[in-house]
């Protein structure tokens, strides 16, 4: 019968996931590594018709459609800190990514990181960031790893020692020391994407901007590459920008998220803020003396899942006391517990009521 | 600028600036990888010289007959050794020129945003690119030598023996050249994939008219003198006909000096718009795609 402590202890506990005391320290004194500021990105797409006959009027008379890939937007980022970067697919979190990182440049807006104009691409930013963007590799296909690291040491001009250095830790840290002469082709994705890692953390980044680092892997790859990326930050202290659509990643690495929805910031703060904001909804788990659990649950909340005498109630927040009480001063019960409903679930409804808030 | 943000670990080397011999250290590198790449594709290698080669037969052939049917010792200029002489050193000249794959390398890496690799290192499209090159040329150059050498003995009737010292060294230069002309005409062809989705027409276009206007095919001389002239105006007969030209002497003294440096002039023009598409192409993938 440990019911409402259990769920602060959890509470808790995913509060010290990510120990970054020393960061917080360091925050004080400088100035943010990414500054965003009311940034938004319009792309102007051709509208192409259907059919032949639409294709042959595409060629004299162009209609252009405007997507508004981001809108707005604002935030600043500390030195050392790990965010995470929520959104459906479309949201606009790549776009906004590639704008850190200086592919593309904004409608309207400005940013700074690390003090520079990413667009701008000045050699000093290039060589002060990392970008993993997927399985789309720089690394070189038919050579084993251990060349591209060779040719990036080269690229970044990383003096020799440092580069060992580095490379070793990082081969240690991803358990991939008998991988690193094998040609990148003959690897597996998971293997693949720990090369690509190592390439993007060899110039050792002050920032790393991560999209999307665990697509498509197994879930033993995905463990090691959190473990690895949480290792490095909490050594190197690097700051951290990623976007996921695995809320394990995000549980097991951020504190912090941003949460947008149709290119608009609706949330930016701790993960486990997200609850406080927007689930407005405890599941309570009750299991019943009785072989069957009583008919008449409904009138309390919504009946989820019931197996054997065991039930999911969905209760609003503010009445779990009430209806608790009621239904134990009318049943006799053998277990009960409150929970927060899964996070995945609480996210996929912030991301529906981005998209229907306007 | 970046005093305001101290590092927060050991990043000392960070601020190092690249100076030219790093800088040259970069492109050695990216050209010595390169080299390891192409080397496993060594096997490809010698069946492909080969495989190009065997049309050479039916071309002896079919010219032995242009001869003999125009009754004519000399055609344009051309005996009829130095005809086949020429077609056989044509492959040479393309050895240095030909780029497969460049425009529609440069077009895929746009179209699929690959192209972010040189955005976000500290790495230059070009330079890598024209690294890349060079040293695809020497492997296989070194690769193709033996079969080169076997075909060229095999076909040593046709030639007057090696010529001077100065013309093999002209010969050497324009073969240079012809690799600098070729490289960023394509690459400036490639540009063009920052405003069209697919390049492969305009590519097909490109190649049929260069293998023309290069004098590929046959010496640019054989053409009314209106045309031959038109076509030694423009920049594509570097990339066949004129080292070709060089090493069989027909090019000599002032005539030599003036050809040189208008291929040098053709290579930097290609350079300065390969460069500058690639600017104008960079600001345009900027504000509509990436």
């Amino acid at each position: 019968m440990m019911s409402v402590e259990e769920c602060a202890t959890f509470r808790a506990s995913t509060d010290h996931t990510v120990p970054n005391h020393d960061s917080e320290a360091l925050t004080v004194k400088m100035p943010p590594i990414i500054e965003v500021d009311h940034i938004s990105k319009n792309y102007s797409v051709f509208r192409k018709k259907e059919g032949f006959k639409g294709a042959v009027q595409g060629l004299f008379k162009r209609e252009y459609n405007t997507v508004e890939a981001v809108k707005d937007i604002s935030f600043s980022i500390e030195s050392g800190e790990f965010v995470a970067f929520l959104g459906p697919n479309g949201a606009g979190k790549t776009t906004t990514l590639k704008m850190l990182s200086g592919l593309i440049y904004p409608s309207q807006g400005t940013a700074k990181v690390l003090g520079y104009v990413p667009w701008e691409r000045q050699d000093q930013y290039r060589r002060q960031f990392s970008l993993v963007m997927g399985q789309k590799n720089q690394l070189w296909w038919d050579l084993p790893a251990s060349d591209s690291f060779e040719l990036h040491r080269e690229i970044y001009n990383i003096p020799k020692q440092q580069f060992q250095q580095t490379l070793g830790e990082l081969i240690e840290l991803l358990g991939v020391k008998d991988l690193t002469r094998q040609a990148v082709r003959e690897l597996s994705l998971g293997e693949r994407m720990k090369m690509e890692l190592i390439a993007a953390l060899l110039h050792r980044p002050r920032l790393l901007l991560l999209d999307e680092p665990t697509i498509g892997l197994d879930v033993v790859a995905q463990v090691t590459i959190q473990k690895c990326l949480r290792e490095y930050h909490e050594r190197n202290k690097v700051t951290v920008l990623l976007t996921s659509h695995y809320m394990r990643d995000v549980e097991a690495l951020c504190r912090r998220v941003l949460v947008i929805a149709r290119g608009k910031l609706i949330y930016d703060g701790e993960l486990s803020g997200i609850r406080d904001k927007f689930g407005q909804e405890k599941i309570l788990k009750i299991e019943f003396q009785a072989d069957e659990p009583p008919p008449d649950l409904s009138q309390y909340g919504l009946v989820g899942t019931i197996e054997g005498p065991t039930v999911e109630l969905r209760v609003e927040r503010p009445k779990v006391a009430e209806v608790l009480s009621n239904i134990l001063a009318r049943h006799t019960i053998a277990d009960v517990s409150v929970q927060d409903p899964p996070l995945e679930q609480l996210i996929a409804r912030v991301f529906e009521e981005g998209g229907t808030g306007e | 600028m970046t005093t305001a943000l101290k590092p927060d670990h050991d990043v000392e080397y960070e601020l190092q600036s690249p100076n030219w011999s790093s800088i040259w250290r970069k492109y050695y590198r990216v050209w010595r990888v390169s080299i390891a790449e192409r080397m496993t594709y060594r096997a490809d290698f010698l069946l492909g010289t080969f495989l190009r080669m065997l049309p050479m037969v039916t071309t002896i052939l079919l010219w032995q007959a242009i001869y003999e049917g125009s009754g004519e010792n000399i055609l344009a200029g051309f005996k009829y050794r130095e005809m086949i002489a020429y077609l056989l050193l044509v492959h040479i000249s393309r050895m240095f020129s030909s780029m497969p794959g460049l425009a529609a390398g440069i077009s895929r890496d746009i179209r699929e945003g690959t192209l972010k690799k040189y955005l976000i290192q500290p790495l230059d499209l070009l330079g890598y690119l024209i690294s890349y090159r060079a040293a695809h040329k020497v492997t296989y150059i070194v690769m193709a030598a033996l079969p080169y050498g076997i075909i060229f003995y095999l076909c040593r009737f046709y030639f007057d023996g090696i010529p001077s010292a100065s013309i093999c060294a002209a010969y050497l230069l324009s073969l240079i050249l012809s690799f600098l002309i070729g490289f960023y005409f394509e690459a400036a062809v490639g540009m063009v994939g920052f405003w069209f989705l697919d390049v492969t027409s305009i590519l097909y276009i490109v190649i049929t008219l260069n293998y023309f206007t290069s004098g590929q095919m046959l010496p640019i001389d054989l053409l009314p003198p209106f045309w031959a002239g038109f076509l030694k105006a423009l920049p594509f007969q570097y990339m066949a006909y004129f080292p070709a030209v060089v090493y069989l002497g027909k090019v000599q003294g002032n005539e030599l000096i003036w050809g040189l440096a208008l291929e040098a002039f053709w290579a930097l023009f290609f350079a300065w718009l390969a460069r500058y598409l690639y600017r104008r192409g960079l600001r345009h993938y900027g504000a509509y795609g990436g």
